[in-house]
């Protein structure tokens, strides 16, 4: 670490994801305390695999916007880098493309140049039949080995990049790194990395400052500034609304975890066993301790796509009969809406097919039985999910299947009933289901094996939407 | 009986990756940590009876500074399958709350 480095490496964190939510004025004290370089992930695996198997972004694209507006103005202003992980999402090319496109559109409007790179990490099949064919692709429990079967299922695999493709960029004078999918500490972890922290202390640093401000008691703010030194490194919110503690910043390395001192990463593993928590101020934690341990160099792959297709009918109950047997009326109707399928949809046409109802207000999220003498709710939402082939077959099964989630009596004597549908028509076709199929780690024999830096010309790259915008 | 509920100040639920979901147990003090932390009643078993799951894939980690166990388990069905009620993980939790600490 040079002079320029003497009071740390300094890296604002600006929100939990890009899209969240970046405050200017958060932003400002983060710049006046002498920010070396903005960093956040853009998304993860969280929300599920919809995403890199569609190529779309969970957030809209104006809070996207908004966000890299702020962001893109503080580069202008101090020249100082900004680096994204897992861009649109799920960092699949379709996702990074479409990040991409707002950074040339917010370049454009604030009049800017900035030097783009874009960090490919999606693999096609056969690059990755190839690896597993060469025994360098392993499971990761809970799934075993992979066959080219499960390869060709996916939509879009991606291989999750450390900090090594980020370095590369930086070194080669980009402005703007606009990631693929990364490892959200990667991301964070960089930049310091790149400038010389010790490894250790800026991966943990990483780690700390991934979902910004979570690692704060109390939330009223969005980041967190990160400051990495040859010793250690210390975390403060970006808000003086907030504060760190050491119970808060510790606790933060529980999070979507199964180990909480011992993170595997792409390179090596963070170990937080040794490491110590104090405060350093009154909102500031420095934490002393942390270590790399290098090991031979693995990324993680992704794959995800898209398999049957739903259809969803909701039905409000507040009949008193249904209510005071639910789980006895779940499973009379549900026995009546598989028959009720099977007579009027030839077996040809229907194929293998799944009908669940799930009781919402009852037992809807766990679907296990309740303890016995567990009161009657006052209502219920009825949802009603089926599942096939295809959205044609899914659709006909609710079609056949409406007369009864309609209208079935709770007791066979009285009267049939009419339950409250909310919507008409009363069935709303789902689209795919989306799983993940990958779940394994790849050896790779150099980090830029399976990465494509591209580099944006923003002046090509704004003449060619001019023409489009001349032609549309 | 003392039930998980008495003894804890917090507990959570979440996704660890697409194929895990961990539990934070935060007890609410280092008395109710000891006595309970390693309790029977939290074994392999009782998330293999809960969730589905297998049990021997089942992972427990104790954080002592912390006064909290860390418990996970891989998931019985995929996440946004067809057959799913909680894509975080986020309400598994629950079921925790009463089980019985021996």
């Amino acid at each position: 670490m040079n002079d320029r480095f003497a009071e740390g490496i300094k890296v604002i964190v600006p929100c939990g994801s890009l899209g969240a939510g970046v405050r200017e004025e958060e932003i400002a004290y983060g710049l006046a305390r002498g920010a070396h370089a903005i960093a956040s992930d853009a998304g993860s695996t969280d929300s599920g695999a919809a995403y890199l198997a569609l190529g779309k972004s969970k957030n809209n694209r104006g809070a996207v916007k908004r966000d890299l507006t702020i962001l893109m103005k503080a580069h202008a202003k101090t020249g100082i880098p900004i680096l994204i992980g897992t861009s649109g999402q799920a960092g699949g090319d379709l996702n990074l493309e479409w990040t991409r496109d707002i950074v040339v559109e917010v370049a454009a409007e604030l009049g800017i140049s900035p030097k783009v790179a874009l960090l490919h990490s999606e693999q096609d099949k056969e690059t990755v039949k190839r690896l597993n064919a060469a025994g360098r692709i392993r499971p990761l429990p809970p799934l075993g080995a992979l066959d080219e079967a499960t390869i060709d299922e996916c939509d879009h695999i991606v291989a999750v990049m450390g900090v090594e493709p980020f370095v590369a960029a930086l070194e080669a004078g980009a402005d703007i790194v606009l990631g693929g999918r990364t490892t959200d500490p990667a991301v964070l972890a960089s930049y310091p990395i790149w400038k010389g922290a010790p490894w250790g202390p800026a991966w943990h640093a990483g780690k700390t400052g991934e979902c910004g401000a979570q690692c704060a008691e109390g939330r009223d703010g969005a980041g967190v500034l990160l400051t990495v030194r040859s010793d250690g490194f210390e975390v403060e919110p970006l808000s003086d609304h907030n504060r760190c503690s050491p119970h808060s910043v510790s606790a933060h390395m529980l999070y979507e975890n199964t180990d909480p001192y011992r993170l595997t990463e792409p390179g090596g593993i963070v170990n937080v066993t040794q490491a110590s928590y104090v405060q350093s101020d009154q909102r500031t934690v420095k934490v002393t301790g942390s270590q790399w341990e290098p090991k031979p160099y693995t990324m993680k792959l992704e794959g995800a796509g898209g398999g049957r297709f739903q259809t969803l009918m909701l039905v409000g109950v507040q009949d008193p009969d249904v209510l005071a047997d639910v789980d006895g009326f779940h499973d009379k109707l549900l026995a009546a809406l598989y028959e009720r399928t099977r007579s009027t949809i030839p077996a040809d046409e229907l194929g293998d097919f799944h009908i669940s109802l799930r009781m919402y207000g009852w037992n809807a999220v766990s679907g296990r039985p309740l303890p016995e003498g567990t009161p009657p709710p006052p209502e219920i939402g009825m949802l009603f999910v089926s599942t096939a082939a295809t959205q044609e077959v899914a659709n006909a099964i609710a079609h056949a299947c409406n007369p009864y989630f309609f209208h079935y009596p709770a007791d066979m004597e009285k009267e049939l009933p009419s339950y409250g549908f909310a919507f008409t028509p009363a069935d709303v076709p789902r689209g795919r289901i989306y799983e993940f199929k990958l779940n394994h780690v790849v050896e790779v024999d150099d980090p830029l094996e399976l990465v494509r830096i591209e580099w944006v010309d923003l002046g090509e790259a704004r003449k060619s939407e001019t023409r489009e915008v001349a032609h549309g | 009986m003392v039930k998980v509920r008495d003894v804890c100040r917090h507990i959570r639920s979440k996704q660890a990756g697409p194929y895990w979901v961990t539990f934070d147990i935060f007890f609410d003090g280092p008395e109710s940590y000891r006595k309970y932390h390693a309790s029977t009643a939290l074994s392999s078993d009782l998330f293999a009876r809960l969730y589905g799951t297998n049990a021997d894939m089942v992972k427990t980690i104790p954080v002592e500074d912390l006064c909290m166990v860390k418990i996970s388990y891989p998931r019985a069905t995929p996440q946004g399958g067809m057959e799913e009620r909680d894509m975080h993980s986020g309400q598994q939790y629950v079921r925790l709350l009463d089980v019985e600490l021996i």
